[in-house]
C-alpha cells in the first residue's frame, strides 16, 4: 500500500460556513507529511474526518486502505492521535491517562513509556486537573508516541511546549521515520515543518494550495539575496527582482530562480563584500500564500 | 472603591449578559409556579368549608406533611403557602446556587478567572460580582412575587411575607454556596456541598414536621428551608423570623471572602493529594472509564439516600401518634383504611420521592455524556478501538447501575428506618424486603426520563442539557403537584411516574413497568443510533 492517507475533494459545511472545499491530501506510507495553514484554514476538521469523528459532505478519503467513518473502530486500532487542543479528566493523574489511551489504542510498550515519560520529564503522579497546557500536551504526546500504532495523527503537537521539549519531539519524530511509521503533523509552526517533514501540504480557507516536497516547492519560487556592495548599483531594469531596498550600499532583494545566473553577474560586476543567498524560509513561502495576490502572479 | 473590589461592576455585568437567558427562565418558573398555584387554589376550594376538608387532611397525613411542610391557618393564601412555600424555595435556592458557582470556582476550575484576574481587577472582585448577581436575582424573584401573587388574589402583606421568605431563602444560600465555592478545587464538588446542605435542610424540616407533636419539631427551625414555613406568611406573620436568613446571608459572605483571601488561585481548602503514576489493570476501555469518572459522585449520591431514607422511615413510625388527636380524625383513618393503609400511603411517596431524585441522577450521569463530548474528552475515546456505541453505553449503564442502586439505597434505608423503630410491630426483614421491592419499581419509570435524555444526546446534541433537565423538571412537577392542581389525565399520564403502582400497599402488576422498560431501551436505542450517525463536537 502506497499511500496511508489519500483524500480528494474533500467537502465539509458547517451551517453557513464552509469549512472544507475541495481538500487534497495524500500521505505516502513512511513518511513525515506536514499539514499547514492559518488558524481556521481546516486542518482540525480534516483531521476530524480523518479520525470518522465528522462525516463528509463530498469527496472521497481513504485512510490507511479503508473508510474512516465506516470502519472507524477497526482503522483506530493501527492509528494514534494527539488533539490540538488536549483536555484530560482532571481527577485523574497523567500516569493514569497515558495508561488509558494506550489500552484504548490496544496495548504499549512499558519500557517505552517509561522512557518517554523520562525524555519529556514528566511528573505521571500528579492529576491533569494540576497539569499546564505544556504538561497535558505531554500526555498525549507520550501515550501516542509509546504506541505501535503505524500511523501517527498530530494535530499541532508542539503548541505549549518549550524548546528543549521540542527538540526532544524531533528526536522522536525522527526516531519514528526511521521505525518506518507514518506522520501527519499539522502546525503552523513553520520550522517544525521545515525540519521534520519530508512533504508538506499547505492549506488555505478549506483548499489544498501546494503540496510536494520542500525543495520542488522551492523550485517554484525566489532566492533571498543580502549583499554588501563596493559601488553603486542599478537593478531596477532587471527582470525578476522584487522588493529591492538598496541603504547605502547594503543590498536586500528577491531573485527568481530563473534569473540568478543574471542577477549575480550584475552583482560581480559591481563588486561584492559580503553576500548571502538563501533560500525562502515556509514563513515567506506562507506570506506569499496568504497575500492577497494569487500564487500564479507571484510567478515568472 | 476598594482595591479589592476593583472591576466588580464589569464582572457583573458580564455575569448578567451570560446568563441573560437561564437568570429570566428561573425567575419565570418559579413565580409563575407560585402565582398559578395561587390562582387554581383559589377556583378550587372556593369555601372556607372545603379548605378546611383539605386542611384536615393535609394535617393528618404525614406523607404531605413530610413533602409540603406544616399548614398554618385556612386562607387560600395558606394554602398557597404550604403547598408551595418551601418547593419555590428550594428553587430560588438551586438557581442561587447555580449563579455562585457558576461565576466563581467554574470559572476558576476552567481557567477564565485567571484571564480576568490579569486585568485591573480586584482579588476579591470576581466573588463579590458571583454574590451581586445572585442577590440581585432574589431580590428581582422577591419584588416580582410582591407585585404578582396580590393579583391571584391573596393579600398584600400575606403576599409580601411569602414574596420575602422564598427570596431570604435564596439569600441564606448566596452565602452557604460562596463558601462552599472557596472550599473545593471543582465546581462539582462545590455544587455537592450545597446540595448536601439543601437536603439536609428538606430532611430537617421535614422531619421536624411530620414527627407529630412529641418529635423532634424544633429541626424545623434549624435550617434555612424551615424558616420559609415558620415564618406563618397568612396567619400572623413571625416577621422577625426574616432575621435569621439575612444573618446567614452576611456570615456567609463574611466566610467567603475571608477564605477568598487568604488562599492561592485556584487552590482550594484542602491541597490536591498525588495519585497513583500508572493506571490500575481494570482502568481499560469506556466502561471501565465511565465508572471511574462516576462512581465518586454516586457514592455521594447514596451515602446522601441512605441518611435521608432511614431517617424518613423512621419517622413513619409517628403516624401513630397523631391517631389520638381526634375523634374526626380517626373516622377519616378508618375510612382510607387504617392506619397501616396510611403508613403505606406514606411510604409509597417516600419512593416516590426516592424514584424522582433517583431520575435527576439518571439524567446527570446520562448527559455526562455531553460534558465529555463538548469538553473536547470524547476524542481520544472515539479515536481508540472502541466505537462511539460503546462509549454511549458505558455512561448509560452507569446512569442504569447507578439509578438502581440509589433506589435499592433507599428500599432497604426506607424498610430499616421503618422496621426499627416500630418495636416490633413489624419484622425488619420483611419491611427491608418490602421496600426493597417498592423502590425498586421506581427504576423502569426512572430509566424512561434517562432514556429522553440519551435520545435527545443523540437526535439534538446542543439542547441535550436543556431537554434532559426541562423533561424532568416537568415531571418532578407533574408527580408532585399535579393532583392537587386537578390536572386532567392525560396531563398526569405524561409523568412516567404517575403509571408506577403505589408500593407498599397497592396492587403489584407487572404490565405498566414492562411497558415502562420497553419505552426506556427504546429511547435509548434511538440516542444510540443517532448517535452513530451524527458529527462529534
Amino acid at each position: 500500500m502506497a499511500n496511508a492517507i489519500e483524500a480528494s475533494g474533500l467537502r465539509k459545511q458547517f451551517g453557513p460556513t464552509k469549512a472544507l472545499d475541495g481538500l487534497d491530501l495524500t500521505v505516502r506510507s513512511g513518511e513525515v507529511h506536514a499539514f499547514l495553514g492559518p488558524n481556521g484554514a481546516g486542518k482540525t476538521t480534516t483531521i476530524r474526518i480523518l479520525l470518522g469523528l465528522l462525516r463528509k459532505d463530498g469527496g472521497e478519503v481513504t485512510l490507511l486502505g479503508g473508510d474512516p467513518w465506516r470502519d472507524a473502530t477497526t482503522l483506530h486500532g493501527r492509528l494514534a492521535y494527539v488533539p490540538g487542543d488536549v483536555t484530560l479528566w482532571p481527577g485523574l493523574t497523567g500516569g493514569e491517562i497515558i495508561d488509558l489511551l494506550a489500552r484504548l489504542r490496544g496495548g504499549s510498550d512499558d519500557k517505552r513509556r517509561q522512557d518517554l515519560i523520562e525524555r519529556f520529564d514528566l511528573d505521571p503522579a500528579k492529576k491533569a486537573r494540576a497539569y499546564s497546557k505544556g504538561n497535558r500536551q505531554k500526555v498525549a504526546l507520550i501515550a501516542a508516541l509509546a504506541s505501535d500504532a503505524e500511523l501517527l495523527v498530530l494535530d499541532e503537537p508542539t503548541a505549549g511546549l518549550d524548546p528543549l521539549m521540542e527538540a526532544t519531539f524531533r528526536d522522536c519524530i525522527n526516531a519514528e521515520r526511521r521505525d518506518g511509521r507514518t506522520v501527519l503533523l499539522s502546525s503552523h509552526i513553520l520550522a517544525e515543518a521545515e525540519a521534520l517533514a519530508d512533504r508538506v501540504t499547505i492549506i488555505r480557507a478549506g483548499a489544498t494550495i501546494e503540496t510536494g516536497t520542500l525543495a520542488e516547492m522551492r523550485h517554484l519560487t525566489r532566492t533571498t539575496i543580502d549583499a554588501e556592495l563596493s559601488g553603486p548599483l542599478s537593478l531596477s531594469d532587471v527582470p525578476g527582482v522584487h522588493d529591492a531596498v538598496l541603504d547605502g550600499a547594503r543590498l536586500r532583494c528577491e531573485v527568481d530562480n530563473a534569473v540568478l545566473t543574471d542577477v549575480l553577474r550584475v552583482l560581480s560586476a559591481t563588486g561584492v563584500r559580503t553576500l548571502t543567498c538563501r533560500p525562502p524560509t515556509l514563513e515567506e513561502l506562507f506570506l506569499r500564500h496568504y497575500s492577497e495576490r494569487p500564487v500564479a502572479a507571484a510567478q515568472p | 472603591m476598594n482595591r479589592a473590589l476593583a472591576g466588580t461592576r464589569d464582572l457583573v455585568k458580564l455575569a448578567l449578559r451570560r446568563d441573560r437567558i437561564m437568570l429570566p427562565a428561573w425567575i419565570y418558573v418559579i413565580t409563575i409556579g407560585v402565582t398559578s398555584t395561587a390562582y387554581t387554589f383559589g377556583k378550587l376550594y372556593k369555601t372556607p368549608a372545603e379548605r378546611l376538608a383539605l386542611v384536615a387532611s393535609g394535617e393528618s397525613n404525614p406523607a404531605l406533611l413530610f413533602l409540603y411542610g406544616r399548614l398554618s391557618g385556612t386562607s387560600v393564601g395558606s394554602l398557597t403557602a404550604w403547598r408551595y412555600g418551601v418547593w419555590a424555595a428550594l428553587f430560588a435556592v438551586l438557581m442561587t446556587a447555580f449563579i455562585v458557582i457558576r461565576h466563581t470556582r467554574a470559572d476558576e476550575e476552567a481557567g477564565r478567572l485567571e484571564l480576568i484576574g490579569s486585568a485591573r481587577v480586584g482579588r476579591q472582585a470576581p466573588l463579590a460580582a458571583a454574590l451581586l448577581a445572585a442577590t440581585l436575582a432574589n431580590v428581582v424573584l422577591t419584588v416580582l412575587l410582591c407585585a404578582v401573587l396580590p393579583l391571584a388574589g391573596l393579600p398584600a402583606a400575606g403576599s409580601a411575607a411569602l414574596a420575602l421568605a422564598i427570596g431570604t431563602c435564596g439569600l441564606a444560600f448566596t452565602g452557604i454556596s460562596a463558601v462552599a465555592a472557596q472550599l473545593t478545587t471543582g465546581a462539582r464538588a462545590a455544587r455537592g456541598i450545597v446540595f448536601a446542605v439543601l437536603g439536609l435542610s428538606f430532611l430537617a424540616r421535614a422531619v421536624g414536621d411530620s414527627a407529630g407533636t412529641s418529635g423532634p419539631s424544633w429541626l424545623t427551625w434549624a435550617l434555612p428551608l424551615g424558616w420559609t414555613e415558620v415564618l406563618r406568611p397568612f396567619d400572623e406573620p413571625r416577621w422577625w423570623v426574616l432575621v435569621l436568613p439575612v444573618a446567614a446571608f452576611f456570615a456567609g459572605t463574611w466566610c467567603a471572602f475571608a477564605l477568598a483571601a487568604r488562599r492561592d488561585h485556584g487552590a482550594g481548602l484542602l491541597p490536591d493529594r498525588p495519585g497513583r503514576p500508572e493506571a490500575s489493570r481494570a482502568l481499560r476501555g469506556p466502561r471501565s472509564l465511565a465508572w471511574r469518572l462516576q462512581w465518586q459522585s454516586l457514592l455521594g449520591w447514596a451515602a446522601g439516600f441512605a441518611f435521608i431514607f432511614a431517617v424518613c422511615g423512621a419517622a413513619a413510625q409517628g403516624i401513630g401518634s397523631l391517631l389520638g388527636t381526634s375523634g374526626a380524625l380517626r373516622n377519616e383513618f378508618a375510612r382510607l383504611g387504617g392506619q397501616s393503609a396510611i403508613v403505606n400511603a406514606y411510604l409509597a411517596a417516600l419512593m416516590l420521592l426516592a424514584g424522582l431524585i433517583a431520575a435527576a441522577f439518571a439524567v446527570s450521569a446520562v448527559l455526562r455524556l455531553r460534558a465529555e463530548e463538548t469538553a473536547g474528552r470524547a476524542d481520544p475515546l472515539l479515536s481508540g478501538v472502541h466505537g462511539r456505541v460503546q462509549w454511549g453505553l458505558s455512561h448509560l449503564l452507569v446512569a442504569l447501575a447507578g439509578t438502581a442502586a440509589l433506589l435499592a439505597v433507599a428500599g432497604v434505608a426506607t424498610g430499616l428506618g421503618y422496621g426499627l423503630r416500630s418495636n416490633g410491630a413489624v419484622t425488619v426483614g420483611g419491611e427491608v424486603a418490602r421496600m426493597l421491592g417498592a423502590g425498586l419499581a421506581e427504576l423502569p419509570a426512572a430509566m424512561v426520563i434517562a432514556g429522553v435524555a440519551a435520545a435527545a444526546f443523540g437526535l439534538l446534541p446542543d439542547a441535550s442539557v436543556a431537554v434532559g433537565w426541562t423533561v424532568l423538571g416537568l415531571v418532578v412537577a407533574i408527580s408532585i403537584f399535579g393532583q392537587s392542581l386537578q390536572l386532567s389525565h392525560w396531563v398526569l399520564d405524561i409523568s412516567p411516574f404517575t403509571h408506577v403502582p403505589r408500593l407498599p400497599g397497592g396492587s403489584v402488576s407487572a404490565q405498566p413497568l414492562l411497558w415502562l422498560s420497553v419505552a426506556a431501551l427504546a429511547l435509548a436505542v434511538v440516542g444510540l443510533a443517532a448517535l452513530r450517525r451524527r458529527d462529534i463536537a
